[in-house]
């Protein structure tokens, strides 16, 4: 009977064989997958057990950890409620980490970011406790709260830039929420609030200044169509363009009408400044049709239409159609028909203008420094394009500028500085009030500051806003805030 | 290579003593460890409790110095130093769960580990010679048949998370597959020895395969009868594996016939195969395991997840004791303990524990090859063996070689009814081991003695 026990001694053998290799395959080969499962209750634990970094706007935090003395370690607290809600985003035991810096940084602020490797060796050799990284955000807090007061209850958003870094200034999108309210241990409490900001109509969890439901940019995008123009070689800021009352579209029944009744000039002509200034309808979609779908189409690209970016936050690209007929490309050419851009977007088309002609990566995170206070990383301003020549955008400034001065913009006049910008007034649908849109920056000759705002619907001014009225204000008071007026 | 050595024989008892104070140290080591990680703090009455530690470990070791001199020296340290670690860690489960001492789960595996140790204790000292058992094989296939059929009883059979193999006698549960599986053990190697000549000559060859003539098939598809039965009717895959599995190894042992176990297994896979057609229940059983993390899955159970994203959490070198999150997942001091090892001792302290038990089982088969008489030979393999399927059908459900079943890991988990059939187990390994290893002019003899002793006798029929 002994070979047949000796043969199960090797049966055995197997068996364990068997043990052994599916427990590395667990531990080890499949350890660090299971390990970023969301459901894992475990690396959540873990997470809570660390002090998460803060998020700093000027030194001060607008979202910190402190102790707390349940399962999990530590309470996260946004000490600003929803003034920077869209930017800290929320950081929930029950649903994750999401929203804004604290899900689009989540692996330097929990301390699992590969960044933070050889720190947190150091940690452990030294017994130090562990830690996330702290973030500095580049938000200018007087310029975040005057673009929130002057937005007030109404839905829209603010975007500031620095023209020659693309640093965010300010970053606002209405309706808000409090964050904490996501962050609390109360576990009813928090999908209590889940379900009832997800329900609402409003929609209050999405950032309108980066994603959401894209708006059509309305007239603000007559510079880039202007830019096209300036570009393309065949136009100066002078030349003499048709700007009939209504503008006769080839294909269509449907004409192009004016905002304002009758023609942009004597003799149904009108000179580009003048055609920018008063934001002049036909004139612009004869210009779009005159320059092509093609030169329309690439002169959006340079300026960032189409690109994928994040900030560190995904932004929804905007967009131009890829197929235009005449009758579509001179609506495209006044920001209607199925143009849609972020508010990031119309910024930073304003801040290429200032910056002359070239696009900055827009950013939010300044530097990351460890718990100790020593900088990790710093952020450096990266170019993305050439948008337009320095010397379009000289034309293009100066245009901008008799905007403000005379023209449909002067709600964003201050006192004793030169500012450029451009008035939109978004038309939906039949019936619903249009978005009223304003973009420009300050000052003209040395800009600081390039805005955006949009007002979802013309805010309360109905269905007679103008970008003029309702936008230019608010980007008015930004930008007072951001030159320390 | 033979086990019958031509030096004078030792009996290695010092080299036990010295184990076992190791693996006493390894135990206390470990509990200080778990205090110091959850209270930050030497646990009180520490002298106490390692004093009581050693009284019971060393009071075993000098029931083998009087009564088994002869015994195998590495069993008694791995089972004291398995149970003392299952202590450990259900203690460091209970201290997480906020379990006052009264109602620690603890409390009672520490009691039952102690009855456990003075029974095994009293078989070694009372069974002086194996081969008495032989005489009552009939009664232990009877008392295994009645064991296995008792969960199905209605009143006292208790069903658990799916698994109808308890049963409870008021405030307390039994899973009587434990002892049933030594009682079996028993059994089959009692009525082996009777029949394996008849079972291992007569048959036609086929394809280099000596196949049994058809009415020695009988005791192989009562076996199988027996094991779908509690697949199907108790839902466990576990213990149905492991009544089959030792039924065939001991019969292959027995007979040298490989085509016993391919009959076997090809019986066993074509039974579950239907029974998963069938029944409802085999199939969620095999759903969870095929996939643990799918919608479906979690819905029914996400113990199976929640187990394989603790192991995960411990990673090669673990947490450290009482430093992970082992109580995260549902029975993680009974079944699961596997899994709360994991991810508190890393894979490395996995690999020690699986590394113990194949120590345990191989010392066990040593033994087997080494004893003189044939029912010693295939009670020894039976056991030693019957240890291997059930750590392979725990660790293998836990990490998903095989559908979860509900059956504890010998030793380790949380459970008198097992810890006081493993310890009667190791104690009769202890008894054939000392035969085994006793010089022949030492061996007692007993009454039986000279009607056992030839191994080769035909049992005629």
């Amino acid at each position: 009977m002994n070979a047949p026990i000796r043969r199960i001694s090797t049966l055995v053998a197997l068996l364990f064989a068997a043990l052994l290799l599916s427990s590395t395959w667990i531990q080890f080969v499949q350890a660090k997958e299971l390990q970023e499962r969301p459901d894992n209750r475990r690396t959540l634990l873990a997470n809570y057990a660390r002090e998460r970094g803060q998020i700093l706007v000027g030194g001060n935090p607008i979202a910190r950890s402190v102790p707390s003395d349940d399962e999990l370690k530590w309470l996260r607290t946004y000490p600003g409620k929803d003034l920077y809600s869209h930017i800290t985003g929320y950081y929930s035991f029950t649903y994750g980490a999401g929203g804004g810096i604290e899900g689009a940084e989540d692996a330097l602020l929990s301390g699992s970011s590969d960044k933070l490797f050889y720190r947190r060796v150091t940690d452990i050799l030294t017994g130090k406790e562990q830690s996330g990284a702290s973030l500095e955000l580049t938000i200018n807090a007087k310029a975040q709260a005057a673009a929130d007061k002057a937005l007030g209850n109404q839905p829209g958003a603010v975007v500031a830039l620095d023209p020659k870094t693309g640093a965010i200034l300010a970053m606002v999108s209405h309706p808000a929420y409090d964050p904490s309210v996501l962050s609390s241990h109360d576990t009813a409490k928090v999908q209590a609030a889940w379900k009832e900001l997800n329900a609402d109509k409003s929609r209050p969890m999405v950032n309108r200044a980066i994603a959401g439901n894209l708006y059509p940019p309305g007239s603000t995008f007559k510079v880039v169509t202007a830019a096209a123009a300036l570009e393309s070689g065949k136009f100066t800021e002078e030349s003499s363009i048709p700007g009939p009352a209504t503008l006769d579209l080839p294909l269509t029944t449907a004409n192009l009408p004016n905002d304002f009744p009758g023609a942009c000039g004597p003799n149904n002509r009108v000179t580009l400044t003048r055609a920018l200034e008063i934001s002049c309808n036909t004139a612009f979609g004869w210009l779009g049709m005159e320059l092509g779908a093609d030169e329309f189409r690439s002169q959006a690209a340079k300026f960032g239409i189409g690109d994928r970016l994040s900030v560190p936050m995904t932004v929804t690209p905007s967009s131009v159609p890829a197929e235009l007929n005449e009758p579509q490309l001179a609506q495209s050419a006044i920001g209607q028909y199925d143009v849609r851009t972020t508010p990031l977007q119309v910024a930073m088309i304003s801040a290429a203008v200032a910056n002359n002609g070239i696009v900055m990566k827009p950013y939010l995170v300044d530097k990351v420094t460890s718990s100790d206070l020593e900088t990790i990383d710093q952020a450096k301003p990266e170019q993305m394009s050439q948008a337009v020549s320095a010397d379009t955008a000289g034309a293009l400034t100066r245009m901008m500028q008799k905007v403000v001065e005379s023209g449909t913009g002067t709600a964003a006049q201050i006192n004793g500085v030169d500012v450029a910008g451009k008035t939109g007034t978004a038309q939906q649908g039949p019936g619903q009030p249009p978005h009223a849109w304003f973009t420009g920056f300050a000052p003209a000759d040395d800009a600081k500051v390039a805005v955006a705002v949009v007002v979802e619907d013309g805010g309360t001014a109905g269905n007679e806003a103008a970008g003029g009225r309702v936008a230019a204000p608010i980007a008015k008071s930004v930008m007072e805030a951001v030159l320390g007026r | 290579m033979s086990t019958v050595s031509s030096h004078p024989p030792r009996t290695r008892r010092n080299v036990e003593l010295v184990l076992l104070l190791l693996a006493v140290g390894i135990v206390v080591l470990a509990y200080v460890n778990v205090s110091l990680a959850v209270n930050n703090e030497v646990p009180a009455g520490l002298t106490t409790q390692v004093i009581g530690l050693l009284v019971l470990a060393v009071g075993f070791h000098l029931v083998l110095r009087f009564k088994a001199s002869y015994a195998d020296p590495v069993m008694l340290p791995i089972a004291t130093l398995l149970n003392g670690l299952g202590l450990v860690m259900i203690h460091r489960l209970d201290l997480a769960a906020g379990r006052s001492i009264g109602e620690a789960q603890g409390t009672r595996q520490l009691m039952w580990s102690a009855l456990s140790v003075v029974i095994a204790a009293g078989v070694l000292w009372f069974l002086r010679d194996h081969r008495v058992l032989r005489r009552y094989t009939f009664t232990a296939g009877a008392v295994a048949f009645v064991l296995l059929l008792l969960p199905l009883l209605p009143g006292i059979g208790r069903s658990v998370y799916g698994s109808r193999i308890w049963i409870g006698l008021g405030p307390f549960t039994f899973q009587p597959g434990e002892i049933a599986k030594i009682v079996l053990a028993v059994f089959f190697a009692g009525y082996l020895v009777q029949t394996r000549d008849a079972l291992s000559l007569a048959g036609r060859k086929v394809l280099g395969f000596t196949f049994p003539r058809a009415r020695d098939l009988g005791p192989i598809l009562v076996a199988w009868i027996l094991s779908l039965g509690i697949l199907v009717f108790e839902t466990d895959l576990g213990s149905s594996l492991l009544l089959f599995g030792l039924f065939v190894v001991m019969l292959y042992v027995a007979t040298e016939r490989i085509s016993w176990i391919a009959i076997g297994l090809a019986l066993f896979s074509a039974g579950a195969y239907v029974a998963y057609l069938i029944f409802g229940h085999v199939q969620t059983r095999v759903n969870l395991w095929l996939d643990p993390f799918s919608p479906d899955s979690l819905a029914v159970s996400d113990q199976l997840a929640k187990g394989l994203m603790g192991m995960a959490a411990g990673g090669l070198l673990g947490t450290g004791l009482g430093r992970g999150r082992p109580y995260l997942t549902p029975f993680a001091e009974s079944d699961y303990i596997i899994p709360s090892f994991g991810e508190e001792l890393g894979l490395v302290g996995l690999f020690a524990i699986l590394m113990l038990y194949v120590l345990l089982v191989e010392r066990g088969l040593r033994t087997s090859l080494g004893v003189r008489d044939g029912f010693g030979k295939l009670l020894a393999a039976g056991l030693a063996f019957s240890v291997a399927l059930q750590c392979f059908v725990v660790v293998g459900g836990v990490t998903r070689v095989i559908p979860l079943t509900g059956l504890t890991m010998p030793f380790l988990s949380a459970g008198g009814s097992s810890l006081l059939a493993n310890w009667s187990l190791v104690a009769l390994l202890l008894r054939i081991s000392d035969q085994a290893r006793r010089p022949v002019a030492e061996l007692v003899t007993g009454p039986n003695a000279t009607s056992d002793a030839p191994t080769e006798v035909v049992a005629v029929r």
